[in-house]
Formats: structure tokens, C-alpha cells, sequence
């Protein structure tokens, strides 16, 4: 009998080139995903030596990190413009498909790739971003990278790779009531810290994590980085199957079943071991919210704002001593207490259609506090369309947010949606590092309902009780 | 990219963990398209106050430190984004090697890529460098090749490698041009796996 693989490896084997002892493993690369601020430099690389694209058919770009979200054809800064049309110029010379800022296929790089049915089961995936890990909710072996190796597959449609080290995230049980896959995944990376996915990558498995549609899944895999790991994927299922079916590039009808039935084989073997295991209960997860400024620092909603005086190390009470004074906290508040002036609803974690449902269900019929700016920024151009087709964009701006166009937008704030020093954003994206939304500004990673939830309240609220509330 | 075999330099300390890489270079100077002149930007907000005027108390501003080229910080360094522009700004500004208990994965691969040497050393042993780095002109030797550490004190850090990036960073190699001897194999993956 064979030994019992994990999916990891079964990719893995798949997409070996080159395998030497002692050396890393020369890996194939299927699907390549370009943006503009990590690909130029890349591209110059090629043209002084001469080198060309391998597989323009396997390289994809989009526009997403700089564009407007008010008037798309506004690029006040030209800088940003620059790197856009430096982006298109480059994919007009080397033959790449590009859904520039007026195609109708744009839109973040990590919820395109989906929507279009680029992603699949059984796939290497790359892109000079970190959270090409979300592409692993499919069963895929995604992950980012840096500039030089963008240029590496761009000229190769190869990497070297060491093989990784696997670990299994097991998540037992179910999710309560108004509890979200982003709170799973804060509270995961709350009990294990920013580091413990270094040099792994993690498939999660468990009841709670087969129970979430994929679009759960994708919020959960898009933070495994935030974890440390590169790359997070979940064994693909009815789940997956069902939403790839008939997207634009996934093989159709007859040869979509047979694609199926060799997905399925990508499935984890019973006993396979992994280098390292963690289990959570999903039923002791709460609605999460981070009081720091990195991912690790989060507590649930009905919890205070930590102390200095609770950490050992001396390096672990400097960070949290550096991290309240930054976020402007005090040790043991609530952290409801917050006040907050900003919203934002967005990014390649939770910009997706359901993410937008879901928060407009808490907002529907109420109104943003006075105190609030509140904005939504779906995730691609599709999504927009597709919500503005339920109605959701007239519950958002009757409650007094604002409707963007697509974009990272205020997720990393490089276009024109920034903080201002000490403004105090809920936000659902994924980092809420020093100065991330905007120099100074102070940014609390939420689900999109606590988001939601927060801007009607004017401060963080716990949103299961916040919805059982009558609308008044 | 320059061969890196022996370096010898000037300590900075940076006694933060988790330091990510929108610190090192944060989003608004992403915007070049060249490869050149980041260093400037390196870690900005830290360095610089709201109006631009150097922050007294950051080391980077110490006069101690100002031909500054190895680099000791903190464990997880380099974690969050991918963006390369954080190795070419830590490059670019004077530092061939950086020394931390652990790093991100994706920063410690980009640091290869250009020929930057982060060495991975033991909480204990990056705390002894850091107070030691507080006196004006400590300095450290790195032998690649030996995989060693050492002051003239007696400090002495041996440290692990893989061979792969050792190979590298000793001969300065360009990948692409490596990869490319191997495009018979590629060319074979391929016709068999029926890519376009
Ligand atoms: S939405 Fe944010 S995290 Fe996602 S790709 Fe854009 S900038 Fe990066």
C-alpha cells in the first residue's frame, strides 16, 4: 500500500520539475497573477536581458492596489498612474491579459482569480502578494512572493522551492450564532501568534471548516500568512465543485466532471500525518476584535484591553506597551468602550458578495452613527454589480455609507482613501499594522457585521446581541 | 547581484520583534518603478516625525550607527507583506546582513534574491549582540563560508544555512540564468502535464 498522503504533497509531487538532494525542488507554476506595484521591476528585469514570457496564457493581470474608488478615471496622483500605465504597457509588450481599471473583470486580484474560475483545486498559484494565500480555499497550492521571483516565472513558469513543512489547523465543532470565519480565524491566530505558520503550510481541516461556503473559506486561507504560514489550503469538496461549476475559465460540461473527479483524489489520505497539528473549538469562538497593531493582538468583543504586566517576556511587554500607546488604548478598558470614527468594509479578506449581504442585514433599516464616516468598497466590479442588482448599495447609502468602486482601497490606503493621524478605523480587512490605513491611524480588524454593527453603535459592540435588538 | 563571502561592519541594533515589512517601507513610496532608491524610505514613520525631521531616539538616526551595515532586530522579522521594496530599501541603505532570531518566510527569500545575508541566531545570542551594539563602534565579522559570527571579544555565533541560498549568496548568482539550464526539463513537464 501507498503511504497516506496529505494534499500538500500530493500538489506538491504533481508539480515537480526537478528534484535534486540537497537542493530545493524546481516547482511548476500554473496560474501566475500579476498586479501593478509589484510587477514593474520585474518586467524591466526581463527587457535588459533579453528574456521573454514562457506562458503568457498562464499569467493573468489586474489593476487593484492603486485605483481610484470614487471616479475610476481620476488618478490624481500620477505617480500611482505611472505604475498603472507602466502595468499596461507591459502586458500590451509581453502578451498578458489584463483587466485594466474599465474592463468589467476588475477588481482585487484575490477575488478575481475566483470569480473567473482561474483558481482551481489542485493548482500552483502565484503572485507577488501575500495573500495569494486566500486561493488555497480551493485546494490549491497558492502563495506569494517577492519581485525577483515574480520575475522568475514570468522568464520560467518555475520556482525552486524547498518542500514545506505541514500543518494541520483543526477546527472541531461548530461556529456559534453570529460568529463569522474572519472571528475563526483572528481567534487562531490569537491563541497562536503571528508566527506559528513560519515555514509551514497549513491545511485546515474539521467539522467547522467543512460547514463554511467557500467564500468563509477564502477569509480563512486569505490570513494564513497573517499567521506566518505562505500558504493555507482546504481539501476541495461539493462545496468547491459547485462553485466553480460554469465559470468562465474551469473546463465545461462533460470535461468538467472528469476535472472533478481528479480533484477529488486531491483529498487528504485517511492517516496521512502532518509535521504539527493545533485544534480549536469552534464553539468557543466570539466575535473577535484586535486592540493591537498586529493580527495576534485580538481578543473576543466581552474581554478588556490586555496589560503589559500580563506578558513574561520582557520583548512581549515592550510590544504591548508600544502597541497601546500607538493605538491610543488603555490596559484593561473595554475594548466595547472604543470609539471609533471610521469604517471600512472591504478587501480581499471580506469584500465578497456575502460579506456585503451580511453586513447590510445589520444595517438595514438603521442609520450610521453621526460620529461615523462609513465606506464599502466590494471587492471586484462584478460583485458591485451584483449587489446593486439586490438593492444592497440602497440599504448601504439609506444608512448613511458611502458606495465605492472596486479596489484595495483603504485596506493599504495607496489611492486616495487614507486616514488622517489618530483616526480610528473598524475595518474588515487583514492588517492592522502601524500606519497601515494612514500615517498615525489606528485600525481594529473586525467581520464585516461587527463592522457594520460598530458604525450604527459609534464604538465596538458585541453584534449578536447588537442584532437581536429591535430596529428603532 | 554581488557575491557575498566575508563582510565586515558596523552593529545597528533595533531591539523590536515583529517588525513588518509596511515598517520597513511603508505603502506610499511603493509607487517607483524602479528597483533603486529606497533606502531613504526605509523605515519611515519610525525614523521621521509628522513634519519629516529625524526622530533623536530611533538608532538609524544615531550618529553611532550611521555606517551602520549590519542590521539586529527582533524575532519574526520582515513578517506581513511580500513587497520586495523592503530588502531593496534595507539594501539600499547600507546593510548586507541582518541578524534576528527568526524571520518571514517570504522576506528571508527576498533577501536572498538580492544578496542579503539574514542570519538567524538565538534569542540569547541576538540580545548579547544588541547590548553590545549599544557601544560606539562595535563591530562583527561574518564568515559565509565558515558560517560564523565573531567580535573581537570572544563573541563567537555559528549559524545554519541551507546549501541552496548559501550557493547563492556566495556567488552572487542569477537564478533565471541557473533555471534556465534546466528548460530541457521544463520543456518535458510541459508536453507531458499538455500546457499550451
Ligand atoms: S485588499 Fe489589501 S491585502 Fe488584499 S491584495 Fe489588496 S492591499 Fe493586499
Amino acid at each position: 500500500m501507498q503511504t497516506p498522503k496529505t494534499i500538500i504533497q500530493k500538489i506538491w509531487e504533481q508539480h515537480v520539475v526537478q528534484h535534486e538532494q540537497g537542493k530545493p525542488d524546481l516547482l511548476y507554476i500554473d496560474l501566475h497573477l500579476v498586479h501593478e506595484v509589484t510587477s514593474p521591476q520585474a518586467f524591466e528585469g526581463l527587457r535588459m536581458n533579453g528574456r521573454t514570457v514562457r506562458q503568457p496564457n498562464l499569467t493573468f493581470a489586474t489593476m487593484d492596489h492603486n485605483v481610484p474608488t470614487r471616479e475610476r478615471h481620476i488618478i490624481k496622483d500620477q505617480v500611482s498612474k505611472t505604475q498603472m500605465d507602466t502595468l499596461k504597457h507591459n502586458c500590451q509588450e509581453f502578451g498578458i491579459t489584463l483587466a485594466d481599471i474599465h474592463h468589467p473583470d476588475n477588481g482585487i486580484v484575490h477575488v478575481i482569480g475566483p470569480e473567473l474560475g482561474l483558481t482551481q483545486p489542485g493548482k500552483t498559484i502565484v503572485c507577488g502578494d501575500s495573500h495569494t494565500s486566500t486561493h488555497g480555499a480551493f485546494g490549491a497550492l497558492a502563495f506569494g512572493i517577492g519581485t525577483s521571483e515574480v520575475e522568475h516565472v514570468l522568464a520560467t513558469q518555475t520556482l525552486w522551492q524547498a518542500p514545506p513543512k505541514t500543518l494541520n489547523v483543526k477546527v472541531n465543532g461548530e461556529l456559534g450564532t453570529g460568529v463569522t470565519a474572519k472571528d475563526l480565524i483572528l481567534a487562531i491566530i490569537g491563541k497562536y501568534g503571528v508566527q506559528f505558520g513560519t515555514g509551514y503550510v497549513m491545511e485546515y481541516t474539521g467539522t467547522a471548516i467543512r460547514a463554511l461556503s467557500m467564500e468563509e473559506r477564502m477569509t480563512v486561507c486569505n490570513m494564513s500568512i497573517e499567521a506566518g504560514a505562505r500558504a493555507g489550503l482546504i481539501t476541495p469538496d461539493e462545496t468547491t465543485f459547485e462553485y466553480l461549476r460554469g465559470r468562465r475559465h474551469v473546463p465545461q460540461g462533460e470535461a468538467f466532471e472528469e476535472a472533478v473527479a481528479k480533484w477529488r483524489e486531491l483529498a487528504t489520505d485517511e492517516g496521512a500525518t502532518y509535521d504539527a497539528v493545533v485544534e480549536i473549538e469552534a464553539a468557543e469562538v466570539e466575535p473577535q476584535v484586535t486592540w493591537g497593531t498586529n493580527p495576534g493582538m485580538c481578543i473576543p468583543i466581552t474581554a478588556n484591553v490586555p496589560s503589559p504586566t500580563e506578558a513574561v517576556k520582557t520583548s512581549k511587554k515592550d510590544e504591548i506597551t508600544r502597541a497601546l500607546e500607538y493605538m491610543g488604548l488603555e490596559a484593561g478598558q473595554p475594548i466595547s468602550s472604543v470609539k471609533i470614527d471610521h469604517v471600512f468594509i472591504g478587501s480581499c479578506t471580506n469584500s465578497r458578495l456575502s460579506d456585503l449581504r451580511k453586513a447590510a442585514e445589520v444595517i438595514r433599516g438603521r442609520k450610521v452613527s453621526h460620529a461615523v464616516t462609513a465606506i464599502v468598497v466590494p471587492g471586484s466590479f462584478s460583485i458591485k454589480l451584483a449587489a446593486e442588482k439586490e438593492g444592497l448599495d440602497v440599504v448601504f447609502k439609506d444608512a448613511g455609507f458611502e458606495w465605492r468602486e472596486a479596489g484595495c482601497s483603504m485596506c493599504l490606503a495607496m489611492n486616495d482613501d487614507i486616514l488622517s493621524p489618530g483616526d480610528r478605523c473598524a475595518s474588515t480587512s487583514n492588517r492592522n499594522f502601524e500606519g497601515r490605513q494612514g500615517n498615525g491611524a489606528r485600525t481594529h480588524l473586525v467581520s464585516p457585521e461587527m463592522a457594520a454593527a460598530a458604525a450604527v453603535a459609534g464604538h465596538f459592540v458585541d453584534v449578536r446581541q447588537f442584532t437581536a435588538q429591535e430596529v428603532g | 547581484m554581488e557575491p557575498l563571502r566575508t563582510h565586515k561592519g558596523l552593529v545597528c541594533p533595533l531591539n523590536r520583534t515583529n517588525v513588518d515589512t509596511d515598517q520597513i517601507i511603508p505603502k506610499q513610496f511603493l509607487k517607483r518603478i524602479e528597483r533603486s532608491g529606497f533606502g531613504q524610505f526605509l523605515f519611515y514613520h519610525w525614523r521621521f516625525d509628522d513634519n519629516g525631521n529625524p526622530r533623536p531616539d530611533f538608532p538609524l538616526n544615531d550618529a553611532k550607527y550611521k555606517d551602520a551595515s549590519i542590521l539586529v532586530a527582533g524575532e519574526n522579522f520582515g513578517c506581513g507583506s511580500s513587497r520586495e521594496h523592503a530588502p531593496w530599501a534595507v539594501q539600499d541603505f547600507g546593510f548586507k546582513v541582518i541578524i534576528a532570531p527568526s524571520y518571514a518566510d517570504i522576506f528571508k527569500n527576498n533577501c536572498v534574491k538580492n544578496g542579503i545575508l539574514a542570519i538567524q541566531a538565538s534569542e540569547e545570542q541576538v540580545q548579547a549582540i544588541m547590548e553590545k551594539a549599544e557601544s560606539e563602534g562595535y563591530t562583527l565579522t561574518v564568515n559565509l563560508e565558515e558560517q560564523v559570527v565573531y567580535d573581537h571579544e570572544g563573541l563567537e555565533v555559528k549559524f545554519d544555512i541551507a546549501p541552496y541560498p548559501k550557493q547563492m549568496l556566495l556567488n552572487g548568482w542569477d537564478e533565471i540564468g541557473v533555471t534556465l539550464t534546466y528548460e530541457e526539463k521544463i520543456n518535458h513537464y510541459e508536453l507531458v502535464h499538455q500546457q499550451p
